[in-house]
């Protein structure tokens, strides 16, 4: 099958070519970073995690949202999200590549980055986050691969992906919480010091995940004439809808523990997002955008008649990827590190290297995932399934 | 970058070097594999837990810290870099900065002006230790929280975790920041890319010597075992009041203020 990735018309190679030049481009700039040390990046000595973590933080949410077709079509057997399946789970492994890109470009030492291995340590959660993130990657690529190939050759799939199919939708929730966990076990982080953490991570994942992979079907859909079905459209919507709501609940939880039990540490994080403190604003502006944001993709997908509106839809998913990105893409990270531990403002702000660096990454996921999906479409072409009824 | 890159061609020849030397080097000394030479310094001190008391009546101003972080940096080769990017193994701060949850709306006037020296607490329970995925912290049986460069990725993980900042990252080469004529030949310096902290001087504790600023601080800083009844520290401890960084944070540090 893989020889479809290599066959394509000249837009299909320009596309090609134009992510090989940013990952080119984003590659020398990352030498730079191998040459001189992270010194290039904004990042300080309170701020020790920055742009890259962050944007892993988000993609895992990315990968895991794959689930919420695969969890309807196998535990609820919702025949409509047929088609897409295979679409979850491609974008789910293009996910985890960047995952783990963003997690190498962040180390300060990459050629020892097996000591992880070597030197296995349960007590910390980064150990399981990279035995969660590789066992989800390995999962998805069989799984995938296997069904994909098995309707190429129209014969029924074996019966071991079954099994491998239900472990991979525990694991899908695993790997969220597990890098929930990362943050959430942290003294002296207020911002991150939540009970909550994990299941505000899920519910962000379970909206902005399925909104980025509807709008890639969009475009999907306009290039290559694959059709994944209005039922299948509008049930997924009404899945981020759901979860949106819930996202935005969970965060207003921590806004009334914060400020009605009035603890300075949990307050001040708070306030340095969305009011500025000591004189710094930096990300006021951001967080107001985000927070103005998610309300309005609300007021765009509760109401049946604008959620089921096609023209309306993509505007609106759109709104709300920007709503979570900002949220846990930026604001996470850095409200979990300011104030610092001596209850100062060190400013943190991406360097032009530093986001150089990550469009070499995203790149990569969307090399990944255009050569997947290019896979998917022509042997789904081929099998006379690119469009599913209704 | 030329000069790096010769450097580099030196270090690679001389490491392949190495490789074909040293199995025969080791199998013509017949040395057991093990170390079993190594000889530990007779004059080493041991303690079941070491501890510090600061005597923040005696140590509080500015420059009777600085002189302090000066030897400390100075011996162990911590560069002095001009940016929020720099190393500290010691340092001074606010009382609102080193006990921030424990500030009062009507300081006195003392606690206005003295500034406290900072430096990392080795932990009892230290989350720096339990977060690290390569076990390049860790903790000695003797409590110091000890680092191993040649192990750490740089993932700052730990530093995420400290919650009092104790720990700084080699964002750059810390050489060319270094005044390399005069550098420490006894310790090692670090390279980018690592974390580093405040080792509580095992290197000093090793031949028998306090750590440098306890010894340079008159008398300020007492520096002993916590688990002995009759260690200076706990007769410090005994016969003054003291606190510590961060009660809440539940790390147990080891490092007391006398206030
Ligand atoms: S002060 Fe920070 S770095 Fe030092 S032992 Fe405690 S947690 Fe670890
Ligand atoms: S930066 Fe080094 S010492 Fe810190 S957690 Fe990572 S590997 Fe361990
Ligand atoms: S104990 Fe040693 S390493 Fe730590 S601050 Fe004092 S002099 Fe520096």
């Amino acid at each position: 099958m893989l020889e479809k990735a290599f066959k394509g018309g000249p837009k299909y190679w320009a596309w090609i070519g134009f992510l090989l030049l940013i990952i080119g481009a984003g590659f020398c700039t990352y030498l730079t970073q191998l040459q001189e040390g992270m010194t290039i990046t904004g990042l300080n000595r309170d701020v020790s995690w920055g742009f890259y973590i962050a944007q892993f933080t988000y993609l895992v949410g990315l990968a895991a949202s794959g689930v919420m077709i695969v969890l309807p079509y196998y535990f609820h057997h919702y025949k409509k999200f047929k088609g897409m399946v295979i679409m979850g789970e491609f974008m789910a492994i293009a996910a985890v590549v960047m995952c783990l890109g963003f997690i190498i470009v962040d180390i300060g030492q990459p050629q020892r980055m097996l000591n992880i291995i070597f030197h296995p340590t349960p007590n910390s959660v980064l150990f399981w986050d990279m035995i969660v993130l590789n066992g989800y990657l390995i999962l998805n690529v069989v799984i995938g691969w296997t069904c994909l190939e098995c309707d190429r050759q129209r014969v029924s799939h074996p019966k071991w992906v079954k099994p491998l199919v239900y472990t991979s939708i525990i694991w899908a929730f695993s790997i969220h919480t597990v890098t929930a966990f990362l943050y959430a076990g942290l003294p002296g982080r207020h911002y991150w010091l939540t009970a909550i953490l994990a299941a505000r991570f899920l519910a962000s994942a379970f909206c902005s995940g399925p909104a980025i992979l509807l709008l890639v079907v969009f475009l999907v859909r306009k290039i290559t004439k694959y059709e994944p079905g209005k039922g299948a459209i509008g049930t997924l919507t009404t899945i981020i809808t759901y979860a949106m709501c819930v996202n935005v609940f969970f965060f207003m939880l921590e806004i009334f523990t914060a400020f009605y039990s009035n603890m300075p540490g949990h307050i001040h994080s708070i306030a340095y997002l969305f009011a500025g403190s000591h004189g710094h604003h930096e990300l006021v502006p951001w967080m107001w955008t985000a927070a103005i944001f998610a309300f309005i993709s609300l007021a765009l997908l509760i109401p049946p008649k604008l959620r089921y509106n096609q023209k309306l839809l993509p505007w609106s998913l759109a709104i709300l990827v920007i709503a979570t990105w900002i949220d846990k893409g930026l604001g996470l990270l850095i409200g979990g590190f300011t104030p610092n531990p001596f209850n100062e403002i060190t400013v943190y702000w991406p360097t032009g290297k530093e986001l150089m660096i990550s469009m070499m990454v995203y790149a990569l996921g969307a090399l990944t995932l255009t050569f997947l999906y290019k896979i998917a479409t022509d042997v789904k072409r081929e099998i006379g399934q690119l469009t599913t009824e209704d | 970058m030329k000069q790096s890159r010769r450097n580099f061609l030196k270090f690679a020849g001389l490491s392949a070097a190495g490789l074909c030397i040293a199995p025969t080097a080791v199998m013509a000394s017949g040395a057991p594999g093990h170390g079993a030479d190594y000889k530990v310094n007779a004059n080493h001190l041991h303690a079941k837990r070491w501890a510090m008391v600061i005597d923040t009546r005696k140590l509080n101003t500015e420059e009777a810290i600085e002189a302090l972080a000066e030897t400390c940096h100075h011996i162990h080769n911590v560069p002095t870099i001009d940016s929020d990017q720099d190393i500290k193994w010691l340092w001074s701060g606010t009382y609102g900065e080193v006990f921030p949850e424990q500030e009062n709306n009507f300081p006195s006037e003392a606690q206005e002006k003295h500034r406290f020296p900072l430096l990392c607490n080795h932990c009892e329970h230290p989350s720096c230790v339990r977060v690290c995925p390569t076990k390049a912290t860790f903790v000695r049986p003797d409590g110091i929280v000890a680092m191993d460069y040649h192990r750490c990725i740089g993932c700052r993980y730990c530093m995420a975790a400290c919650p009092y900042g104790s720990r700084s990252f080699n964002f750059m080469d810390p050489r060319p920041h270094l005044d390399m004529d005069n550098i420490n030949k006894k310790f090692p310096t670090r390279m980018r890319g690592v974390v580093e902290k405040c080792n509580f001087c095992v290197e000093r504790l090793a031949v028998g010597e306090m750590p440098a600023c306890a010894e340079k601080s008159g008398g300020a800083i007492i520096f002993g075992d916590l688990q002995d009844p009759d260690s200076n520290v706990r007769k410090a401890l005994r016969e003054n009041f003291t606190i510590r960084r961060k009660p809440a944070a539940g790390t147990e540090p080891g490092v007391y203020y006398i206030i």
